[in-house]
């Protein structure tokens, strides 16, 4: 069964007033549990105000949204319950730390969910540990902290809610490459151990080729195309019509294939592209084909 | 929610009062303030009432504006009009037990509450009219006499514009926060007055944490652009009396010497 699922779902911002905006238009989805789904888009998409509409932050103008099969807007007072199921970390996430330490922070979310202390302090650690924070940083104001680290922190509030449905708005925003491995790596890490759902928006279609199975690409308030990498990066043209790019590595190997090279056009990441390389070279001779 | 919000009530357009210097505008508010206050009976404020319906029609500002301005007076009318009618002594119109209504009381009465009235939609339309930055220069300008007593008119009239240019960004920066407490399951909604006050700390503090972070940012880039206050500083926009300002400086000239007149006529 699809855990999100969305029926007609449309939202249009400032309705009856000069500003009228269609953020997202008629939207039908179904996300299956346990997918790891990257979201791709320019700015002002819709993939912001689409992601708000999964725990309920935003309420649809028309349309459905059912979660786990349930219509999320039929109770209003279950609403509270949706958000600990579907975890939205936002974009600069850092900027909603409050608590005088790390720890305290972390546990604002179990904490809103009524568990009982010995739980809270549980959570606070595996979910500190998956985010490689120390015990040391842990007790630390998270004000004192890096950029990366302060980051760290807030994802790890929302992880450990251990939602069934993980949404980052941005993740990588603003770090450097190796910040960004990194949390894209626990991200990764913590989908594998746990066998959630998780949603990456992303700019970047190298970063969304390395860790997603499927990708939703948005474009004009529309879905554009959501299918698995292979099916979407295949349809490279289309999708540098609307003018995004798939990675370059893969518009190098397609550039390849085209001049008579016998290499598979599908590589998406660097380390593929290795592994495809050696072994054109090691089949040796000619490798024109 | 927060976004409906709107400061200074600025409503573009292209009248011939939108179009009107922001210090004339300014200095016309003032003698329309002044008019209503020389008007002593309730008939020369007459000149004030249709002055206003004038100029409303001309600026183009929609009636609706004006009574939206309006109604948080309302209680503050009523509130004079009572202590006028009944407390102001001299010749009884009606007697009921120790109540008793006189004339003067009533006319004082509805002069007050016509005074409020036209006070806040004249004052309005200078806000409805003229943009929040063109409003800081125009009030930069028109202090500038004082910087003789050594007072910092520049500096006040840029921290008024900052505020002004910020309210936006904060509103926006307090959704947002909103937003990721709710996702985390704050709950804003119930609990007593002590729990809601409390539910508040998770928004304030990272909004202050944020404003200090943005006033050092905007320190720091005002310096890099070596900004060092007033001095010899030239503007982009030059504000420029023109014809337009002096026929509405001798509108206003005319309309209170007509409330004088009538004044004496009526005694």
């Amino acid at each position: 069964m699809a855990i999100i699922k969305t029926e007609n779902l449309s939202h249009i911002y400032s309705e009856g007033t000069p500003f009228v905006k269609t953020a997202i238009d008629n939207i039908n989805l179904e996300i299956e549990e346990g997918e790891m789904v990257g979201v791709i888009g320019h700015t002002g998409s819709g993939k912001s105000t689409l992601i708000q509409h999964f725990n309920g932050l935003l309420q649809p103008t028309s349309g459905k949204i059912y979660i786990d099969g349930e219509d999320m807007w039929a109770d209003k007072a279950k609403l509270r319950d949706i958000r600990f199921k579907v975890g939205l970390v936002f974009q600069y996430p850092e900027y909603q730390l409050f608590e005088e330490t790390c720890y305290k922070d972390i546990a604002f979310g179990p904490k809103n969910m009524g568990l009982s202390e010995e739980e809270v302090d549980k959570r606070v650690r595996e979910a500190a540990a998956f985010v490689n924070l120390s015990e040391e940083q842990l007790m630390k104001s998270p004000f004192e902290l890096s950029g990366g680290q302060k980051r760290r922190v807030a994802i790890a509030g929302v992880l450990a809610m251990k939602p069934k449905v993980l949404i980052l708005d941005e993740p990588t925003a603003g770090l450097d490459p190796k910040g960004r491995d990194r949390i894209l790596g626990q991200i990764k890490e913590y989908h594998q151990e746990e066998g959630n759902t998780v949603l990456i928006v992303s700019h970047s279609m190298e970063d969304v080729a390395k860790f997603a199975k499927k990708v939703l690409v948005m474009n004009r308030s529309k879905v554009f195309m959501y299918d698995t990498v292979d099916a979407v990066f295949a349809r490279a043209k289309e999708i540098a019509e609307i003018g995004l790019a798939v990675p370059q590595i893969t518009q190098i190997f397609a550039e390849l294939k085209k001049r008579g090279y016998d290499v598979n056009p599908n590589v998406y990441t660097i380390e593929a592209a290795k592994a495809e390389l050696i072994r054109l070279l090691e089949e040796g001779g000619d490798i024109r084909a | 929610m927060l976004k409906d919000i709107t400061i200074g009530q600025f409503f573009p357009g292209d009248s011939f009062i939108h179009k009107m210097d922001p210090r004339m505008k300014i200095i016309a508010t003032l003698l329309y303030i002044i008019m209503l206050f020389v008007a002593s009976h309730p008939l020369s404020l007459i000149v004030g009432i249709l002055l206003l319906v004038l100029l409303y029609q001309v600026s183009g500002i929609p009636l609706k504006m004006v009574t939206k301005s309006l109604k948080p007076v309302v209680p503050v009318i009523l509130f004079t009009s009572v202590l006028n009618i009944f407390f102001v002594s001299g010749e009884a119109l009606f007697k009921f037990f120790f109540i008793t209504i006189t004339k003067e009381g009533l006319t004082l009465a509805i002069l007050m509450s016509l005074r409020i009235l036209c006070l806040i939609a004249g004052s309005s339309l200078l806000t409805y009219t003229t943009s929040p930055i063109e409003l800081t220069d125009a009030i930069e300008r028109l202090l500038n006499p004082l910087k003789k007593f050594k007072v910092p008119v520049h500096e006040l009239s840029m921290m008024m514009t900052i505020a002004l240019r910020f309210i936006p960004t904060l509103i926006e920066e307090t959704d947002k926060i909103i937003n990721a407490q709710k996702a985390r399951g704050a709950d804003m909604e119930s609990g007593g007055l002590m729990q809601r006050a409390k539910a508040l700390v998770p928004i304030l503090i990272p909004l202050f944490v944020s404003s200090f972070r943005r006033a050092d940012e905007l320190a720091m880039a005002m310096e890099c652009r070596c900004y060092r206050g007033g001095d010899g500083r030239t503007r982009m926009k030059q504000l420029k009396y023109g014809h337009r300002d002096w026929i509405a400086l001798a509108v206003m000239v005319l309309c209170i010497a007509a409330v004088l007149l009538l004044n004496h006529i009526l005694g």
